[in-house]
């Protein structure tokens, strides 16, 4: 076997691994309830909606995200320099080529989406490209190939369809199930409703986790796919530092989006920690540079 | 990549894939004789230079072994991509050295631990009309593909097919016609 520098980092591995689990077991449990009273109100409709939905994002993810961002796709003559950074950097880590977009705007980010790798598009948007340079630009659009080899968008959007249940449970659950004649039905429907309110709220904590760690998987990913963990370091404090002095009307035009993000698109640290889809700068430069200490090394 | 590295986000960089690049030889022979193609004794190995100084080591040992046998001396060029081409030089006639030294390339960054980095080779053809095209091998694939490049970053895809359909039995081909990644500026080629 040929020798190679890349270390997975199996903390990182088996946090995932925690959350993932934890997701699946909450999901069982919420889905038996779910099964054991599904005769109740509109339940089987609330659950086919859900899954509905959750289908026709993972489906269509590609066109719904480009048309949030008014991305347009462009060809290798009109955008050569990003098409010929792209093939060399598929080329590197063998993998089918995804489309490549660019959206106008100042915000300088970059997204990946698409259902399947073959399907996958890789936006970029001209505030970003404007302001960094090759090498950085080569380190964001590696980290965007890395979540479409990791397949976020399917693990994402599996992980969050359940909770979509929930939460569609919550919010109109009472309007359907709850107006019964049979006093028996309406409170077993409440226990439903308040199950639903838990499992809604714990998934969503685990979902932002989740997330957290996928962005950190893909930040070590572009970095060992590059050789070049400190220009996307570089690439990630220039971008943030300058997220927080753009105007704000941009940033909450942007901030549905912010899943798929390189970067979140939110001013300040207000937010906990615990809700949000990225982890702290800090950690993603420290992880980074533990990368780059790797590389730096001779070979034992 | 399978079910599970996907759900837990481990991508582990593609090892490369070097022994087949002894099979060029062969195809030269091939070329010459139904294409008119003939080596024009260049050759290059491009890699994504690592940053950090394990990679600028190995980096220059290889430079300076290949270096120490008296022929041309490689040449080191950074393309507009951050990537390096190594480009060496031999005798039109001295094929298998050419292909050893670019071995010793791969060799050499593989050793280190650098295989993931290493994107692709060419050897170079030309025919007496002055029509030039590359051999090049893709690593990750293990498989080659031709490449020649025409004035004004267009392909000679007449030139390129028929190569193609030259050497088929001599090495292993990529079938995939969007993998042929067009290395624009490659020195010597």
């Amino acid at each position: 076997m040929a020798s190679t520098r890349f270390r997975s980092d199996r903390g990182l591995t088996a946090r995932m691994g925690l959350v993932v689990v934890l997701l699946v077991v909450l999901y069982l449990g919420f889905m038996a309830l779910l099964t054991a009273y599904a005769g109740i109100g509109a339940l089987p409709f609330i659950a086919l909606l859900a899954i509905g939905i959750g289908w026709a994002q993972w489906h269509f993810s590609d066109k719904i995200a480009m048309r949030a961002m008014r991305a347009r796709e462009v060809t290798p003559e009109q955008a050569p320099e990003l098409h010929a950074v792209i093939d060399r950097l598929v080329a590197l880590a063998d993998m089918p080529k995804p489309r490549v977009a660019v959206a106008d705007t100042d915000l300088p980010n970059a997204f990946a989406t698409g259902r399947t790798p073959d399907h996958a598009v890789v936006c970029v948007t001209t505030g970003l490209l404007r302001r960094l340079d090759a090498d950085e630009v080569e380190g964001v659009l590696a980290h965007e190939l890395s979540h479409v080899a990791h397949r976020d968008v399917s693990v994402m959007t599996v992980a969050a369809t359940l909770g979509v249940l929930a939460g569609l449970i919550m919010r109109w659950g009472l309007y359907f199930g709850g107006g019964g004649r049979d006093r028996n039905n309406a409170i077993v429907f409440i226990a439903v409703w308040v199950a639903s309110i838990l499992v809604y709220a714990i998934s969503f904590l685990l979902i932002r986790a989740l997330s957290r760690y996928r962005e950190l998987a893909a930040d070590r990913g572009a970095a060992y796919l590059t050789g070049k963990p400190s220009a996307l370091a570089s690439a990630l404090t220039r971008i943030s530092g300058d997220i927080a002095r753009i105007p704000t009307k941009d940033l909450r035009a942007a901030e549905s989006m912010n899943a798929f993000f390189i970067a979140p698109a939110i001013k300040g640290q207000s937010i906990g920690a615990l809700f949000s889809t990225h982890p702290p700068l800090e950690q993603r430069l420290s992880q980074l540079a533990a990368v780059s200490a790797e590389l730096g090394r001779p070979m034992a | 990549m399978g079910f599970l590295d996907a759900l837990l986000g481990r991508s582990k960089p593609k090892a490369a894939n070097l022994d087949a690049l002894f099979a060029v030889p062969q195809a030269a022979l091939t070329l010459e004789v139904s294409v008119g193609l003939r080596p024009t004794g260049i050759g290059a190995v491009c890699y994504r230079a690592n940053e950090g100084a394990a990679f600028a080591t190995a980096q220059d040992d290889v430079q300076q072994l290949l270096d120490a046998d008296g022929g041309p001396a490689v040449e080191r060029t950074v393309d507009a991509y951050g990537f390096t081409w190594l480009v060496c030089r031999q005798e039109p006639d001295a094929l298998e050295a050419l292909v050893t030294e670019l071995h010793a390339v791969n060799t050499a960054l593989q050793d280190n631990g650098f295989g993931p980095s290493l994107l692709c080779s060419y050897v170079g053809f030309a025919n007496d009309d002055g029509r030039r095209a590359g051999l090049v091998y893709l690593y990750k694939r293990g498989t080659f593909y031709p490449f020649a490049p025409l004035a004004g970053e267009k392909r000679d895809n007449q030139l390129e097919l028929q190569v193609r359909g030259a050497v088929t039995d001599d090495v292993p081909l990529e079938s995939d016609l969007t993998r042929w990644l067009a290395i624009w500026g490659a020195p010597g080629l």
